[in-house]
This record gives C-alpha cells, sequence and structure tokens, in this order.
C-alpha cells in the first residue's frame, strides 16, 4: 500500500515535468528568463516598456487598464495618462476599464508586415517565458529580409527588431567550431545587462498578463491545502473511532 | 425497522413525507442497511471519488455556462472573460478543466479495481456493462466540450477526430459534413457540440450512473478476496462480512474525498495546465482553420486509444482497431470465464496478464503524445497487441489448460502476427522489428507457455470462505 | 457489531468537529460561486461614471444621457419652475426627502440638487420601473391648472414635481432617485461618483 503510495506520487511527478510543447518551432537552448511576478517595480518597468515600443502594434485585448494598474500599483490617473492612447469614436481617450486594444487595424497591419501582429495577452503563456525572453534577444541584422531584420528563434519573422534604439544591432557570427553565435556589432542606449533587465521587465509584464490571478491563485491554494490538511486529519479520527466497532 | 410505525409516528416530518415517498426506506436500502463488506480497501474509494468529481463538474459547468458564448466569434473571447472579468471566474474555469482530468483519472482507476478483483463476473455483468457505456459517454463528453473554448487545439483536436469518420467507406464524407454541419468545422459544430455537452450528454451520464449504482445495490458490492458476503448470514439475515454503508464507509470515504481533494487543489492551484497535459499551451491561440499546429496529440485520457489506431497503417482499419479497444471492454464479463473473482486467489499467469495490460496502456498512453516516427508507430504496434492479446487471455485463462491446447495457441497466434511481420519486412527496419516483435510474445509466452512446464504458475488458489481483513 | 466500551462523547464530538468545519469548507466553497454572479469588470466598466457638460443644456430644457444603461435626466430649471417647488409642498408624499435612499445627502434639500437650478436624476418610476414622460409646463392642461411642471408616468399614473417629488396617493410612494454625482469644474458634471469617489 505504501509503495503503491510512493509509485503514484513519483508517477504523477514525472507526469507534470513532460515538458510543453511550444508553438514556434525551435530546438536550439533557450535562455532563462527567472521573472518574478510578485516584483512590482519590475512589472512596472514592463508596462511602461510594452505601452511604448509594443502596444502600438500588439494588443491586450482581454486585458482591462484600470486591472493591469491596480494590480501593478499604480493609480488610475497613472494609467491614464501613461498608458492610454487610443480615442473612442468621439475622439476622447477611452476609459480606463477598457479593453487593451490598438488601434492599427489587421488590414495596415497586415500590408505592413504581411501578418497580423498576434494580441499578445496570453504570449507567454502560448510559448512559454524563456521563448519570449531569447526572441526578444535574438534579432541580428539580415539584409535579406524586407525590415532588414531576422531572428534566430522565430526564423524570418514578420516583425522588425522594435528595440534596437535599447539593444543595438547584432550580427550572425561564425566562431572557428562552425557554431553560429550573435554578437553585438552597434551599441544601443543600454548597455547589455541593462537590455536584459529591461527585456526580462517586459517578460514579468507579458507573464502577469497571461495568468493575472497567478499570485492569488497560489496564495488562495495554500490556504485551501491547509484547510483540507486539518479537515482530513479530523476526518481521519472520526473514521477510526467508528471502526473500533467493526472486528 | 423502517416499518415500526411507533417510530414513523414519533417522526412528524419524516413520518409524512414517508408515507408519501419513500424516503426513510431510500436511505436504508442505499445507505443505513446497505450491507457493504467490511475488508474494502484503497481502490475501493474511487467509485465515490467519481460521484463526487462529477458533482464537481456539474455545479463548475453550471456556472461556466453562464458566462460563455458558444459562438465561434465570441467562444474564445468568453473564456478569457471568465478568466479575468468574472469574479472568481478562473477558480471555477481551473476547477471545471482539472476536473476533468480527475474524472478521467479516477475512473481509469475505478475499472482497474473492477479488473483486479473481477467486479465484473458473475452477478455484476450489468454494472459492468452500464460502466463501459458511462465510460464510453464520459468520452465523447470531454471531446465536446473540448472544442468550446475555440482555441487551435480544440479545433484541430476536434477536426482529426470528426475526420476519422471519413474513413468510413462509403458514407463517410457526407457523415462528417452532416456531424459538422457545414463543410468545414466551424461556428455550426461548436453550437451543436455546445448543446451535446451540456445537456444532452450530462443528462444521459447521469441516468447510467443511477443505473450503475442501483444495479450494484441490488446484487450487493464485490470486495478484495471476491467472496460473497450474502452466503454467509447471521441469524437476522445479516452478512457476517457485511457492515452498514452508513456510517462506516461514509466516514470511511470523508477521509478519502479529504485527501482527493488535496491532490485535485495541489493541481488546480499550483499546477493547471498539467504541465501541458491538461490545458494545451497550443490551445491559447483562437482557433485559425488556416493554420495547422505542428503536433496535434488528443488530450491525455484519449490517447491510448489513439495509439492503436495510429498502429494500423490503413485508416479505416485503424479506426476499426480503436472502436474494437473500446468495445472489447464489453465483452470481459463472458470472456473471462474463471469462477475464482479476485486477482489475489489467481494464478501468477492471471496475474501477469493484468499487469501487461496496465503496462500496454500506459505506454500506449505516452505514444499517442508523441510525434509519429517510425520507431513510435512500431511500438504503438506492438503494445497495441499486448492491449488485445489481455482480452485473449482472459479467455484462455478461464481454465487450466493442456499442454497440447496451450502450445498450439500459442503458436497460431504468434503465428498471425509473425506472418504479418513477413509481410511488411522492411530491411532498414530489420532490428526494429525484430527486438519489438519480443514485446508481445513474451506477454503470451509467459500466459501460455511458462504455465505448461512450471504448473504452479498457471494454477489459481483456493479461495477462503470468508473475507480477510 | 460491537456497540459495547464506545466512547459516545469522543464520537459526538468528531462527528460535531468534522460537520462544523467540512460545513465551514461548503460554505467557503460556495463564496466564489455566488461572487461570480455580482457584475463583471466589463459590467462595471460599462457602468462606469459618465461625465456631461451642464452648460448643453438650456433653461427649462431637460437632456437624457446613459448612465449604467439607465436614463439620466439633466434637468436646467427655471426661476418660474424653482417658485413652484414650494407651492405643491403639501401634495406631496415626502416634500423633505426623508427617505435618505431616494438621494445622496448633498441632494437632501428643498431642489433635491447641488447647483439649485440643475436636477440630476435617474428616469425610472420608483413604483414599476417606467420612465416618466417629462410635463414642464406649468398649468399644462391634461395636468390639471395648478400643475407646476413635472414628470407622468404613463404606466400607472404616478406624478412627479420639478424635484423628482412624487404626488400623494400615487402608485409610487418614493421620490425619483438621485444618483451621486458631483462638479470637477463649474460646468462639467460627473454622473455615477460622489466627489469622495463613493459611487452606488
Amino acid at each position: 500500500m505504501k509503495t503503491f503510495i510512493a509509485t503514484t506520487v513519483m508517477a504523477l511527478a514525472a507526469l507534470f515535468t513532460v515538458p510543453a510543447a511550444s508553438a514556434a518551432s525551435y530546438s536550439g537552448d533557450l535562455q532563462k528568463a527567472n521573472v518574478d511576478v510578485t516584483n512590482q517595480a519590475s512589472l512596472q518597468r514592463g508596462a511602461r516598456l510594452y505601452m511604448n515600443y509594443c502596444m502600438a502594434c500588439h494588443s491586450t485585448q482581454y486585458m482591462r487598464y484600470n486591472r493591469v494598474g491596480r494590480d501593478i500599483g499604480l493609480t488610475e490617473e497613472q494609467v491614464t495618462e501613461n498608458f492610454i492612447f487610443i480615442t473612442d469614436e468621439d475622439g476622447d481617450l477611452v476609459n480606463p476599464g477598457s479593453l487593451m486594444k490598438n488601434a492599427m487595424s489587421d488590414s495596415y497591419a497586415d500590408e505592413a508586415f504581411g501578418v497580423t501582429p498576434p494580441d499578445l495577452t496570453l504570449a507567454t503563456r502560448i510559448h512559454g517565458e524563456d521563448w519570449v525572453y531569447t526572441f526578444l534577444k535574438s534579432f541580428y541584422i539580415d539584409e535579406d529580409r524586407p525590415l532588414g531584420a531576422n531572428n534566430t528563434v522565430f526564423s524570418n519573422v514578420g516583425m522588425p527588431h522594435v528595440l534596437w534604439e535599447l539593444q543595438g544591432w547584432q550580427e550572425l557570427v561564425e566562431d572557428d567550431d562552425g557554431n553560429e553565435r550573435l554578437e553585438l556589432v552597434r551599441n544601443g542606449s543600454m548597455s547589455q545587462s541593462e537590455y536584459d533587465r529591461a527585456v526580462r521587465d517586459l517578460v514579468t509584464y507579458l507573464s502577469y498578463m497571461g495568468e493575472p490571478m497567478q499570485l492569488d491563485r497560489q496564495r488562495i491554494g495554500l490556504y485551501v491545502l491547509i484547510f483540507l490538511a486539518v479537515f482530513t486529519v479530523l476526518a481521519y479520527f472520526l473514521k477510526k473511532e467508528y471502526w473500533k466497532d467493526v472486528h | 425497522m423502517a416499518g415500526n410505525p411507533a417510530e414513523k409516528w414519533q417522526g412528524g416530518l419524516l413520518g409524512w413525507v414517508d408515507a408519501r415517498f419513500p424516503l426513510s426506506q431510500m436511505w436504508n436500502e442505499h445507505l443505513a442497511q446497505y450491507y457493504a463488506p467490511k475488508n474494502f480497501n484503497f481502490w475501493y474509494f474511487f467509485g465515490s471519488l467519481a460521484l463526487l468529481v462529477l458533482v464537481i463538474q456539474i455545479v463548475s459547468g453550471i456556472f461556466l455556462t453562464m458566462f460563455y458564448k458558444p459562438d465561434a466569434e465570441l467562444a474564445f473571447a468568453s473564456v478569457e472573460y471568465i478568466m479575468r472579468d468574472v469574479e472568481w471566474g478562473w477558480l471555477i474555469r481551473y476547477m471545471h478543466s482539472t476536473g476533468a482530468s480527475m474524472f478521467f483519472v479516477v475512473v481509469y482507476l475505478h475499472m482497474f479495481r473492477a479488473l483486479l478483483y473481477g467486479s465484473y463476473k458473475k452477478p455484476r455483468e450489468l454494472i459492468w456493462i452500464f460502466g463501459v457505456l458511462i465510460y464510453l459517454v464520459l468520452m465523447a463528453e470531454a471531446f465536446a466540450g473540448y472544442l468550446l473554448p475555440w482555441g487551435q487545439m480544440s479545433y484541430w483536436g476536434a477536426q482529426v477526430i470528426v475526420n476519422l469518420f471519413q474513413t468510413i467507406p462509403y458514407i463517410g464524407p457526407d457523415l462528417v459534413t452532416w456531424i459538422r454541419g457545414d463543410f468545414l468545422l466551424s461556428d455550426a459544430t461548436l453550437t451543436r457540440f455546445f448543446a451535446l455537452h451540456v445537456i444532452a450528454l450530462p443528462l444521459v451520464l447521469i441516468l447510467l450512473v443511477a443505473a450503475h449504482i442501483i444495479a450494484l445495490h441490488e446484487v450487493g458490492s464485490n470486495n478484495p478476496d471476491g467472496v460473497e458476503i450474502k452466503k454467509n448470514k447471521d441469524e437476522n439475515g445479516i452478512p457476517k462480512d457485511g457492515i452498514p454503508f452508513h456510517p462506516y464507509y461514509t466516514v470511511k470515504d470523508i477521509v478519502g474525498v479529504s485527501v482527493f481533494l488535496m491532490v485535485f487543489a495541489v493541481i488546480m492551484f499550483f499546477f493547471p495546465m498539467g504541465g501541458g497535459l491538461f490545458l494545451k499551451p497550443d490551445n491559447m491561440i483562437p482557433a485559425d482553420p488556416l493554420v495547422t499546429p505542428e503536433l496535434i496529440p488528443p488530450v491525455w485520457y484519449f490517447t491510448s486509444m489513439y495509439s492503436v489506431l495510429r498502429s494500423v497503417p490503413d485508416p479505416f482499419l485503424g479506426v476499426v482497431a480503436m472502436g474494437l479497444a473500446v468495445v472489447m471492454l464489453f465483452f470481459i464479463p463472458w470472456l473471462d470465464r474463471n469462477p475464482v473473482l479476485s486477482m489475489r486467489y489467481r494464478s501468477f499467469a492471471a496475474k501477469f496478464n493484468l499487469a501487461a495490460f496496465v503496462v500496454a496502456f500506459v505506454i500506449l498512453g505516452w505514444l499517442g503524445l508523441q510525434q509519429a516516427t517510425t520507431m513510435i508507430s512500431e511500438m504503438s504496434f506492438r503494445w497495441s497487441l499486448v492491449y488485445f492479446a489481455f482480452f485473449f487471455l482472459l479467455w484462455f485463462l478461464s481454465r487450466e489448460r493442456s499442454a497440447a491446447v496451450s502450445l498450439i495457441l500459442f503458436a497460431v497466434v504468434v503465428g498471425i502476427y509473425t506472418l504479418y511481420d513477413i509481410t511488411r519486412f522492411d530491411p532498414s527496419d530489420a532490428s526494429l522489428i525484430m527486438w519489438s516483435w519480443l514485446i508481445p510474445t513474451v506477454h503470451l509466452f509467459v500466459c501460455m507457455v511458462v504455465p505448461v512446464f512450471a504448473r504452479g504458475l498457471g494454477r489459481d488458489r483456493a479461495v477462503p470462505e470468508r473475507v480477510t481483513s | 457489531m460491537a456497540n459495547q466500551g464506545v466512547n459516545r462523547g469522543r464520537r459526538r464530538f468528531l462527528v460535531a468537529a468534522t460537520t462544523v468545519v467540512g460545513g465551514a469548507g461548503v460554505a467557503a466553497v460556495a463564496t466564489p460561486f455566488l461572487a461570480s454572479l455580482q457584475p463583471s469588470a466589463r459590467a462595471q466598466a460599462a457602468g462606469a461614471p459618465v461625465e456631461f457638460d451642464v452648460t448643453e443644456v438650456e433653461p427649462g430644457q431637460r437632456v437624457s444621457i446613459e448612465w449604467r444603461g439607465q436614463p439620466i435626466w439633466i434637468v436646467r430649471r427655471t426661476d418660474e419652475m424653482l417658485d413652484g417647488l414650494s407651492q405643491v409642498t403639501d401634495r406631496l408624499r415626502d416634500p423633505d426627502s426623508e427617505n435618505e435612499a431616494q438621494q445622496p445627502e448633498y441632494a437632501q434639500n428643498e431642489h433635491r440638487s447641488i447647483k439649485p437650478e440643475i436636477l440630476v436624476l435617474i428616469g425610472i418610476c420608483t413604483h414599476l420601473g417606467c420612465s416618466p414622460s417629462f410635463r414642464p409646463e406649468i398649468g399644462d392642461p391634461g395636468m390639471g391648472s395648478d400643475w407646476q411642471g413635472g414628470w407622468l408616468c404613463g404606466c400607472h399614473g404616478s406624478r412627479f414635481d420639478m424635484a423628482g417629488r412624487v404626488y400623494r396617493n400615487m402608485p409610487a410612494v418614493d421620490n425619483l432617485e438621485v444618483p451621486p454625482h458631483h462638479y470637477i469644474t463649474d460646468n462639467l458634471l460627473l454622473v455615477g461618483e460622489d466627489e469622495d469617489g463613493g459611487a452606488v
């Protein structure tokens, strides 16, 4: 019986370690994003970067501005001033309770990039945090591409290197062993470690975005487990007591 | 006691009800005076747990229905609406998605218990039949429900399964169009799957569960010893080895429920995706009929059957094989004619056969999640043979066979698939075909040939008169 | 079944303890399910406060805007209309707005408004939820010569004065409701939120 339980537990543990299949086919190693969604400062920096560099093309249309503000520790005024750029049909800024759509029409986007930039609300849940992190660090100069940039994680990506001002430009070089790697050839406004941090902030924000309730979920789960543990003990003694009758 | 008029008098309201509805009688027949064997073990938790999960699914499902929109344009966003905008919506949704997987976990363990202790044998054949029907309807229910989030996996998973019907000769293509209600999987399909998932199939499921329980309480529960407790009654007509279900098994099941809920909570609150097994990352992308995901594995609880399907090269025969893998379950009570119920007293060969079946089921399940390479396909084929050999061996091990019968049957069965191997022999895969040939052959060898030479391994043991505790 | 030697006290205690803890657990599970039925974030966003510039309303005119799917009336009352308010008090059911549920504290005055001339009302009859029609004319022939302007509910005939106060012996028993509101600037009205940020 005990061995059975032990085997079951081990089997279950093995079950959960099955790696999640990634949507994009990239077989190389991904760098660890190491995000911490409890870090509000990181979330705020990530949100700011997202609003300035990503939001113009990529909506996060399942989420509302005021919810983001509340969760990452910004007031409604701060959210309205810093994050809201889109307007309603009267030309007024949309209210903070609105969904975070963007102003770019699908047909325009299709013409400009060849594809419609996907909504990114669930990006980290689809690809995983490490994938997004590595992707944002893997743009390089490629004159053959219409927008002059390619990506080692997502080859022939339609997206330009939006963060080039921050990161600078990389080139794909081959070292003596024939391995390909990326090398920074033109500096951006950030040092490499600053850029890594910025991308990490961005991924942290996206991870929060994918599952805004993830912190609640774990906190509540802990209480539920503690409660059930107490209840199990009580139920066990109750069972013991009644089963004294049975011989 | 229920017939005691004085007692009825006392329970004013209860008496009033009892005169009009057999409330006390039902309570007594199914709980307070339902005598269950006193030696239930770990495996006997899963029946009541299955009932618990059914309740969880119905309650959480009702609430999800209040927020979900069965419309191809709105479905995906309405799920995210539940996850974000509805207060506690995420909890209800994760409860439902976790519950779906846990339903199958519990049902598979419950079915294994029946195989382990011969609970399908006379007089419990109908309980088993109802049980397999429940399993079938549950698969349909899960399949219909999986389409509703309208993500890429929902869409393409349903696409693949619905297209299985395409392989049926003559009527296939028209049948598929009729099922979809459109020339592609579309809004029409989503709406009808929604109706099936929230009304039709749950109703059937509840009726079957009721039938399953009524049949069980008619003949009484089996137990790990496979001893009929009704054969040993005391002077009051109460089985000597029986105890009233309530309070003894209710208090025991409460412990089981509590431990089970802890497992449930760990998944729901900490691993709601189940590492991609319970919710798939690709299902976070809205359905797109123009983009096919690279790998479309079914949800884990279907993958064993899916492997059987993939193990046969001909599409139609593959569907037939998969259907057979499920349909064979119905015949178990008549394949296994051995009078000994419990594996405890069955021969080594019988135990080995059941173990091989479980291993085959798990391995087929794993194989079904993988991309179909030559290796994976070959393994699927070999373990499918083990899966089907289990049913043959159930019949074969019904009684002790003579050496001649054993050896001839062994040669015939092994001969059949060896012959097939020769027809499909491909020098490039020679070693793979040859060593994988051993998988079903060892299974059959241990159950059929070994007992010829070591008689003890093929012999069942004596079943005690009373249950052991 | 041997029942001798059973410790009844212990058994009773354990049954009670398990029932209480289990019951608490069931209640705790029921809470999120019931809470999920409350207005979602979408409903709350749709019910967010709305801004309105009161200079758009001419004297004697009523403008209808929408807040939480309800008609909100904004009326700029003329001096005549304001004078009329004191003339009908003896015929009203609650002339002093004593029922606190029908208006915020800052509208609990004779004219039931922050600025005397600007009236803000939820345009829904307190009887059964119809929207009354506007009858501003003093001495409207259909309403009687002593009519000082107000509203008539077409459904069941309830009458209200120019401050939304209900007349006596009408189907409706409460005055029309004044929504929470305040002025962001002198003329910019925000309906749906008190000055201190409180909402209904």
